[in-house]
């Protein structure tokens, strides 16, 4: 156990903590903003595992995008302020599958996988090499994804008012 | 003129055929033409006849026919002199009837038709004793019995005649069966149809005595039928219902004498065959020769007289023959002169008939006046037929009474002296009944036109001076002619036999004159009592055949079949047609069931499951995502296991 | 250096607890927010690999994930915001309207 490995575990617990809390607030807007931490931690784990460029991205797209994008929607939802009911009948089923879920991956791990991680930092300097030499084409595909994701956001959630 | 025999026989034939298609729009409705064909063929046979008197031998000649496996069929003649006397018969007595038939049928319905079956049965007759084989022989012998039919029923519209002719054609149709059966056996004994081929082999004792006596009995089984002999003799009272000149020539003179004629052309085949062949013959002739005497006195109709008259004749032809050799002349001979004076009878009674409209000779009487010459042609002719010499049936039947003494067959002496007691009573009864006493009856009786009365006359000549061909004081020549191989065998006349012959028929006549020169209310006969009804009831034989062989098969027989037929057969085919449609039906269930129940059993089980699966569409998102994952660990967990 | 099983636990943990949160809230939003949870462990995962094995395809990967994570939360927040505006009501049970 040396002192990666002990800063791990604190970013680790933090973010099970803060992805437990997720699944269980009342409160809607509490939850996204434990969803800030959770993503945040996870970045942070990026970062300690040497892949900057990513945890850079994760960072910037997630916690910066994607949450701000669940906020903004909380507030179109009218999301309700405060403490709610916010679990569905099958809570128990959930936990079960959730549980069994870990246990069975937990197993796996702990059965097949040997080994360190940590080895020299990635830069970025490697990932663009990579992107563009071996993965051009799923880099222009995600593109298009992107460009018909955000056409279809806006036609979906237009307000058709020419009817 | 020998050579051309056939020519004879053939005449007639084409002469039916032009009768026949052309008839009717020629003048005189075509019966000329059968009697030009007639009229020449008498004109050739009698020069046939002056080939043998003149001591001609006998003349063979045939073409081949077909041939089947090991045997040849011919077409040919055989000409002797028994060959020539019936072809001298046949024409004469065919013409003769054929004129009396211009007369007799004037203004019939069927005129026409009826010269034509005439031509047609002379041509067939001709040809039966011409015919030089067996084959030839049977195909003219049922060619006859075929124009028998057609005019025996010449006015079939009447019930009781087409019923008399499926009658008679029926009755000798069962004695063609036998016949058939020995023309087949003595031609694979003999290993050819051929007459004088079979004769020479049997005389020669080439064919095995057995084959010989089944084959001759079974022959004489044809001569039964068609020569009337008891049994099968009561087709011939019934066929009276026929027109008298057809009764004249077929049922007297030519047809039924085909019978005994047989017995003569296989004479040889009878002679050496063993004893039981003509002691056969012997014993069924004495029993016919009787009974139909018996029978011929008690009959009202004149035509039944005559008729049972007849059989008794035909049966003393066959005694006479039955005696061996010594009675073959003697029998042909009879044949020969029967002919004559029974076609005279007969035609003499038709002229009766035509004037008084009725058969029935108790509603006659008194008719010399009204038809003399009627009257003296009949009564040479009876005098004929009860043998008073100096007629012909005198030196015939005395021929057969002398020789069945000498030859000492006592039994058949005894039966003819009988008969010929019997003969001279019922034919002095029909006489007298007849022409003697007071007319009874309602009708104008006159004497029949000359085209009727000449062949009368013409007929009464022949039966007075045909005895003389036999006469032995006058050389016999019937006996040339006719005559079994070997030469002529004539016995000197036997005047002691001619004596008891005479005083035979004088007991005959003086009995029939007592009982009947005056007129009776009363049937004298009835005095025999139960005898008499017996008698009147043809020893109830008809009766018999009809409640033993007629009716069952009619009705018994018949219906027995019917129900066989409607029930096993068809009930057989019915039972299929049930059993297809059980099947059909088992089928239908099944397939309503079975087939359609399982087609609709799953769409129903879809709808069932679809029913019941259709609860896990919740719309709840979350559920499916559950299910989703749980699948996705279950996947897992099996690739992991594989691994 | 850190323990590959120690990340991959991590990982593991945060997929589960992902999993959970999809089957067990109510609210749509928060739903998304689950899924996010479990691309990340996903995306955790991808780069523990590629620095384990000195390979940077895991981390290309990785960042497309996070793109296209992007680009779903953007349409999924659309279709709720949408559904929002039909049926006045954020709750997944209540969107029930294809059940049998």
């Amino acid at each position: 156990m040396n002192g990666h490995e002990i800063v791990f575990l604190i970013l680790a617990l933090a973010g099970l903590g803060a992805a437990l809390k997720v699944v269980t607030t009342d409160n809607v807007v509490h939850g996204a903003l434990y969803l800030v931490v959770a993503l945040a931690m996870v970045g942070g784990v990026y970062l300690l595992l040497g892949a900057e460029f990513l945890a850079w991205v994760q960072v910037l797209i997630y916690v910066g995008a994607v949450v701000v994008l669940l906020l903004f929607s909380l507030m179109l939802t009218k999301a309700p302020i405060g403490p709610h009911a916010l679990d569905n009948k099958q809570k128990g089923l959930a936990a079960l599958i959730g549980f069994g879920a870990f246990a069975g991956l937990g197993l796996l791990i702990a059965d097949a996988f040997e080994g360190s991680v940590g080895a020299p930092p990635t830069t970025t300097a490697d990932i663009g090499a990579s992107i563009f030499k071996d993965w051009v084409l799923p880099f222009e595909v995600v593109s298009i994804l992107l460009l018909a994701a955000l056409v279809g956001a806006v036609v979906i959630a237009r307000k058709d008012d020419d009817e | 003129m020998i050579r051309y025999s056939w020519v004879i026989a053939l005449l007639p034939f084409v002469s039916f055929l032009l009768t026949m298609f052309f008839g009717k729009r020629l003048p005189g409705k075509g019966a000329w033409i059968g009697m030009l064909a007639v009229g020449a063929g008498l004109a050739m046979s009698l020069a046939v006849l002056g080939h043998f008197v003149s001591g001609g031998a006998p003349y063979e000649a045939s073409i081949h026919w077909f041939t089947i496996g090991a045997f040849d069929f011919e077409l040919g003649e055989y000409i002797d002199g028994l060959t020539a006397v019936m072809l001298v018969v046949v024409t004469l007595v065919a013409l003769c009837v054929q004129i009396y038939s211009m007369g007799y049928m004037h203004g019939d319905r069927r005129y026409v038709w009826f010269f034509a079956v005439l031509s047609l049965f002379t041509g067939s007759m001709l040809n039966l004793v011409i015919a030089n084989n067996l084959f030839q022989l049977l195909v003219s012998w049922e060619l006859v019995g075929i124009c028998s039919y057609l005019l025996i029923g010449h006015w079939w519209e009447e019930k009781e005649n087409s019923d008399a002719a499926i009658k008679a054609f029926i009755t000798t149709k069962i004695g063609d069966v036998p016949f058939l059966i020995g023309i087949f056996g003595l031609t694979i004994a003999a290993g050819t149809t051929n007459i004088q081929g079979i004769s020479e082999q049997a005389a020669a004792g080439a064919i095995p005595t057995v084959a010989l006596t089944a084959g001759a009995l079974l022959l004489f089984g044809g001569a039964i039928g068609k020569s009337a002999q008891f049994p099968l003799h009561v087709w011939l009272p019934d066929a009276m219902a026929g027109p008298t000149p057809v009764s004249a020539l077929i049922h007297a003179a030519t047809m039924v004498a085909a019978g005994v004629y047989l017995v003569g052309r296989m004479f040889l085949v009878f002679e050496n065959a063993g004893p039981a062949a003509l002691n056969v013959v012997a014993t069924i002739a004495c029993i016919t020769m009787i009974g139909a005497a018996l029978l011929a006195m008690v009959q009202d109709d004149i035509k039944k007289v005559l008729a049972y008259s007849t059989i008794s004749q035909l049966a003393y032809m066959l005694a006479g023959l039955s005696l061996g050799p010594a009675g073959y002349t003697p029998g042909l001979f009879h044949l020969f002169t029967h002919a004559f004076f029974k076609a005279l009878l007969f035609l003499g009674a038709g002229s009766v008939i035509h004037a008084v409209k009725t058969n029935n000779m108790s509603q006659m009487g008194g008719l010399r006046k009204h038809m003399p010459v009627t009257f003296w042609t009949f009564i040479i002719g009876s005098a004929a037929l009860m043998g008073i010499p100096p007629l012909a049936g005198f030196w015939s039947k005395d021929e057969i009474i002398t020789a069945a003494w000498s030859s000492g067959h006592h039994v058949v002496w005894v039966c003819a002296i009988i008969t010929a007691v019997l003969t001279a009573f019922y034919m002095t009864r029909a006489l007298l009944l007849t022409f003697y006493g007071e007319y009874r009856g309602e009708a104008h009786p006159h004497e029949s036109p000359r085209v009727m009365t000449l062949p009368l006359v013409v007929l009464a000549g022949l039966s007075a001076v045909a005895g003389f061909f036999g006469a032995s004081q006058l050389g016999a020549i019937f006996a040339e002619v006719v005559h079994l191989p070997g030469g002529a065998e004539s016995e000197p006349f036997n005047y002691g036999m001619a004596l008891v012959s005479i005083v035979c028929v004088g007991l005959g006549v003086a009995v029939g004159y007592r009982l009947y020169s005056t007129w009776r209310e009363r049937e004298p006969l009835l005095a025999l009592g139960p005898l008499h009804r017996v008698l009147a009831n043809k020893y109830y034989m008809d009766d018999f055949y009809m409640k033993y062989i007629v009716k069952p098969i009619q009705l018994q027989l018949s219906s027995a079949v019917n129900v066989f037929n409607t029930k096993v057969l068809d009930g057989i085919v019915h039972s299929f047609a049930y059993a297809a449609r059980g099947l059909a039906r088992l089928v239908e269930v099944f397939d309503r069931r079975a087939v359609d129940g399982a087609v609709n059993g799953i769409a129903q089980a879809a709808g069932t499951t679809g029913g019941m699966l259709k609860y896990l569409q919740s719309g709840n998102i979350q559920r499916y995502a559950v299910s989703l994952f749980v699948g996705v660990a279950i996947l897992a967990v099996l690739i992991l296991k594989v691994q | 250096m850190i323990s590959l099983k120690l990340v991959l636990l991590f990982s593991a943990g945060l997929f589960a607890i992902g999993v959970y949160g999809v089957l067990a809230r109510r609210h749509a939003v928060l739903v998304l927010m689950s899924i996010e949870l479990m691309l990340n462990a996903v995306n955790v995962n991808l780069v523990a690999f590629a620095q384990t094995f000195k390979d940077v395809t895991g981390q290309v990967f990785a960042l497309f994930m996070i793109t296209v994570a992007a680009a779903e939360v953007g349409i999924g927040l659309a279709i709720i915001i949408l559904i929002f505006r039909n049926r006045e009501t954020i709750n997944i049970d209540e969107v029930d309207e294809m059940k049998w």
